[in-house]
């Protein structure tokens, strides 16, 4: 039986996914580990708090309590490893044109949410794609800008004195702490989404980023299935 | 994206490029996951107290020497208009204020020179020098900031008018309680940043017990763990001095 190889992400694609899979947990982490002792987040209506950031059993699950001399140590040591690898995944996007399937064009925007609506099943056909489609498009894109504002504002935070033109930038100390916390947020709903639909994809979809191919079987009317099937 | 399409003995190539794929991908998840436990599991630098693994410690001191270059002694935090300081001042920490045997009366600053000789220096000395008013936003390493205003002597000015010329061109300054329960390290650019003050005055009125009465120091270029309430001896040094903080795993730096 025929099969159809698709060669999807390039090696250095798939080491920079892989590498800033365990250097993202660990800066979330850490950042954890340093928000807990100034922990003033909660989203209210009124007087009612909705949500605290973070409830008791989150903090002690995580046992994040009083390590936030640990947390500092290792949130500005990963930070240069984390921003390293962003750094090359841009550079080498733009160098090698795999910015082409990466970036959203003009029908990107309308598309993604046809895209949406069909993951949600309202919608029965997809609109065409390459590598990514419109939705991806959209959310890679935004995850990298995100990475630069996690960058500006975590720096901003981090020396808010010899940075000051930063500071000033991103709208003051306190402004650039919550657009760090929020940013960081968006991080974790972005990873949850992102499994989900890894998990809904297939196996295939998961084999592409790690070894960088799908292998597909190609049904032919005629062709006898039976033995190959067994493989 | 390019699409081939191969017949059977390729497909088994590929099947076979695919499992090798996954084998190498397991091993670097191994070779992490080990890579994570050795970090964690290397001694802490901090001894007893505690402190954090040497190869971070390692990087913070590397972060360090790369703020220390770029750091300009001549650029000024920004300042803010005195009625906006706040007037409850929060405070954080009590190491080395304990009273018990504290007697303010006694209490001179002590400046041990580099010739071992000693200063000892009263209260009354201090607040005839030139005062100098800071009004910044004081930043704790915790993550809040409270605009405060505080008054005392320009370090720089203070060095100046006790002929510290050659103890300037040491690195470090180290300051202790009198009880020497709190102590900090501090670089020497940081320290005579103009707006660095041996401070008597917060809002204007003498300093209370709780904010290290009699003399602090206010060091608007570093967190507040640096901002040593109660000096009771401060010396000089090419050496790191101890560093309360930096001992439990704090940034010995913690310049912002």
């Amino acid at each position: 039986m025929p099969v159809k190889i698709i060669h999807k992400h390039k090696l250095a694609t798939r080491w920079m996914h892989w590498i800033n899979f365990p250097l993202l947990t660990i800066m979330i982490w850490s950042g954890m580990l340093i928000y807990w002792a100034n922990d003033v987040y909660q989203i209210k209506i009124g007087n009612t708090v909705l949500v605290k950031f973070f409830p008791e059993w989150f903090y002690n699950f995580f046992h994040v309590p009083h390590r936030l001399a640990e947390g500092m140590a290792f949130h500005f040591v990963f930070m240069w490893l984390f921003m390293m690898n962003g750094l090359f995944y841009v550079c080498y996007t733009l160098f090698s044109g795999e910015w082409r399937y990466l970036l959203p064009n003009k029908k990107s925007f309308k598309e993604a949410w046809q895209v949406l609506l069909q993951d949600l099943h309202l919608r029965k056909e997809k609109p065409p794609q390459t590598k990514y489609n419109a939705a991806q498009r959209v959310a890679y894109s935004m995850i990298i800008l995100m990475g630069l504002g996690s960058i500006i504002t975590g720096l901003a935070i981090y020396k808010p004195f010899q940075l000051q033109w930063l500071l000033t930038l991103c709208g003051g100390y306190e402004v650039a702490r919550v657009i760090h916390f929020v940013l960081t947020i968006g991080y974790v709903l972005f990873f949850v989404i992102h499994i989900v639909q890894v998990i809904l994809a297939g196996w295939n979809n998961f084999r592409a980023m790690v070894a960088g191919f799908e292998i597909i079987k190609v049904k032919e009317e005629a062709a006898p299935t039976t033995i190959e099937n067994k493989e | 994206m390019k699409e081939v399409m191969v017949d059977d003995n390729a497909s088994k190539k590929y099947k076979r490029k695919s499992l090798y794929a996954f084998i190498a991908f397991f091993i670097m998840i191994g070779a992490a996951y080990g890579s994570w436990k050795w970090l964690n599991h290397q001694p802490l630098d901090g001894g007893l107290r505690g402190g954090i693994q040497q190869p971070l410690r390692n990087v913070l001191d590397a972060n360090e020497k790369l703020f220390t270059s770029t750091f300009d002694r001549n650029k000024l935090i920004k300042e803010y208009p005195k009625s906006e300081a706040v007037k409850k001042v929060r405070v954080n920490g009590d190491a080395g204020l304990d009273t018990t045997f504290f007697d303010a009366k006694d209490w001179k600053l002590q400046i041990v020179k580099s010739n071992n000789d000693t200063l000892f220096i009263t209260l009354d000395d201090i607040r005839a020098l030139p005062k100098t008013e800071v009004t910044f936003n004081f930043k704790c390493i915790e993550g809040w900031n409270q605009v405060t205003n505080w008054g005392g002597v320009r370090f720089s000015d203070f060095a100046k008018h006790y002929g510290l010329a050659k103890e300037m061109d040491l690195k470090y300054v180290g300051m202790k309680t009198p009880d020497e329960e709190y102590y900090v390290g501090i670089d020497m650019p940081s320290i005579l940043q103009p707006q660095t003050i041996l401070c008597y005055e917060m809002n204007g009125s003498p300093l209370p017990m709780n904010q290290g009465f009699p003399l602090r120091l206010i060091i608007p270029v570093k967190y507040g763990v640096k901002h040593i309430k109660r000096i009771g001896t401060i010396f000089f040094n090419n050496e790191k001095p101890a560093d309360y903080w930096a001992e439990r795993g704090y940034d010995y730096y913690t310049g912002h």
